[in-house]
């Protein structure tokens, strides 16, 4: 994966129309939310409980999409879609690469917020 | 300072944003904010129920996907809530799928947007719902001024429409008697003021004991019992609402007296049976009426207080519904115009020997 973990035009965009403070707050507050809902969708899976699968996934997906974090959105969004069978068939790797990915969008949110 | 706060928020809506996830509720509460709305949040379907009841809002944002109770429950909720069934939600949800966005407006959302969501849009969407919601307002005002909240409340249930359906019930005709001699031998002013304090007494009685004022004219008003909505015991109703009004007229007499004015008389017939009540008039002009035999025989009645000398006068099936625990004199046989066969009339002890 090459392209950038959190999509500039978007976040400046985030940031212009809320105020510049108020997004770092709220940038805040996802890297407080994101590990949480990592740690759902693991429990999930362990619990084969399908309807808080999507959930969480679909939550995961709207809040990084808010940020610009697009490709972790993107994989959110696969997941929600695609169900909790899938990763099961897959032995939960698409889990790792999502945590994977939220490590280069942590990164890359707490970089911004020291701009 | 708390009213002054009030008159600073002034034209401000209230919003209620409602979404489990924290981000969400965060990011649209700021942007809701810096449009200059109040805004509150919760952080599902049930706390936000919760916080309806307690509060007033003048608009809903509403997330679909949340634990405890979904969106789509809080739209069923609302829907069948008399008090919420109008207040105006703003779904704003990223499930996908056209499925879910019939499911929600078929559920009474005004709209459906997606997140993220476009602050424009959103802005937009917002401005047109509030205008909406402003314009209902107005018009529920409207209506609780110058109908009666039962009539108010059936036209909200069932909608408007010319026509009428056969009911059950009572009707009431009452006036002051020899009004318009007193009315000449005083001022305009005194006359409007008497008026009011009449009909407030009047009003009272009726709407006390379940019925509905459907018609003032002057002095006279009419009022039925047992519609719009049923009555079970709607004669009994009705005359103890005629006792009552007879005991108000006697103590406002006493105040009349000591500010040395002469005492108003007034004079109730009572008619009970099968009419038609509804709507009549133009699409552009309506008014809520009841139409039969059994209206104009209450009408009559009324009219025949003056001959019979009495405050109260009732027909055969009124008395026959009554209870024992209210006196009746029978009057006998009693020719009425427009009427083939002379009728039964009873008067009703009205009280006033207390």
């Amino acid at each position: 994966m090459t392209a950038q973990a959190i999509d500039r035009a978007t976040f400046e965009a985030l940031k212009e129309t809320t105020g510049a403070e108020f997004a770092l707050e709220l940038v805040e507050t996802f890297l407080q939310e994101a590990p949480p809902m990592l740690n759902e969708l693991r429990d999930a899976l362990a619990a084969k409980d399908a309807d808080k699968f999507r959930r969480t996934a679909h939550s995961l997906k709207s809040n990084s999409n808010t940020f610009g974090a697009l490709t972790l959105g993107a994989m959110a969004r696969e997941l929600e879609l695609g169900g909790i069978a899938i990763v099961i068939e897959s032995g939960g790797q698409p889990l790792e690469a999502l945590a994977q990915e939220y490590s280069r969008v942590r990164a890359a949110l707490t970089e911004l917020q020291h701009e | 300072m708390s009213e002054l706060r009030r008159d600073l928020r002034g034209g401000q809506a209230r919003l209620l944003v409602v979404d489990d996830n924290k981000v969400n509720r965060l990011l649209l509460t700021r942007s809701l904010e810096l449009q200059g709305h109040a805004v509150a949040s919760a952080e599902n379907g049930r706390v936000a129920l919760e916080m309806l009841q307690r509060e007033s809002f003048d608009l809903l944002l509403l997330d679909m996907e949340m634990p405890e109770m979904d969106g789509f429950q809080v739209l069923e909720r609302l829907i069948n809530d008399r008090q919420l069934r109008d207040l105006p939600v703003i779904v704003t949800s990223s499930l996908e799928g056209i499925a879910n966005v019939v499911r929600c407006i078929e559920l009474g959302a005004e709209d459906y947007l997606s997140k993220p969501v476009n602050p424009v849009l959103l802005k937009a969407r917002i401005g047109a719902c509030l205008e909406k919601k402003h314009l209902r307002d107005q018009q529920k005002e409207l209506m609780r001024r110058f109908a009666t909240p039962e009539v108010a409340q059936d036209l909200q249930d069932s909608g408007f429409w010319l026509g009428g359906k056969l009911v059950h019930a009572s009707v009431m005709f009452s006036d002051i008697r020899g009004f318009t001699s007193l009315a000449e031998s005083q001022s305009p002013e005194e006359t409007i003021e008497l008026l009011n304090t009449y009909y407030a007494l009047m009003f009272d009685a009726i709407s006390g004991h379940g019925g509905v004022v459907t018609v003032m004219m002057g002095d006279g008003l009419m009022s039925v019992f047992g519609a719009p909505m049923p009555l079970p015991d709607h004669a009994e109703s009705a005359v103890r609402a005629a006792q009552e009004m007879v005991e108000l007229i006697d103590l406002f007499n006493v105040d009349r007296q000591a500010a040395e004015k002469p005492p108003i008389k007034i004079g109730i017939g009572i008619a009970s049976g099968e009419m038609v009540a509804g709507y009549t008039g133009t699409n552009q002009r309506a008014t809520y009426t009841c139409i039969g035999d059994t209206v104009n025989l209450a009408a009559r009645l009324e009219a025949h207080t003056k001959v019979a000398q009495r405050a109260i006068l009732i027909d055969q099936a009124t008395r026959s519904a009554l209870s024992e625990r209210i006196t009746v004199e029978p009057l006998g046989l009693v020719p009425f115009k427009g009427k083939a066969a002379a009728v039964d009339v009873f008067s009703v002890d009205s009280g006033q020997k207390r």
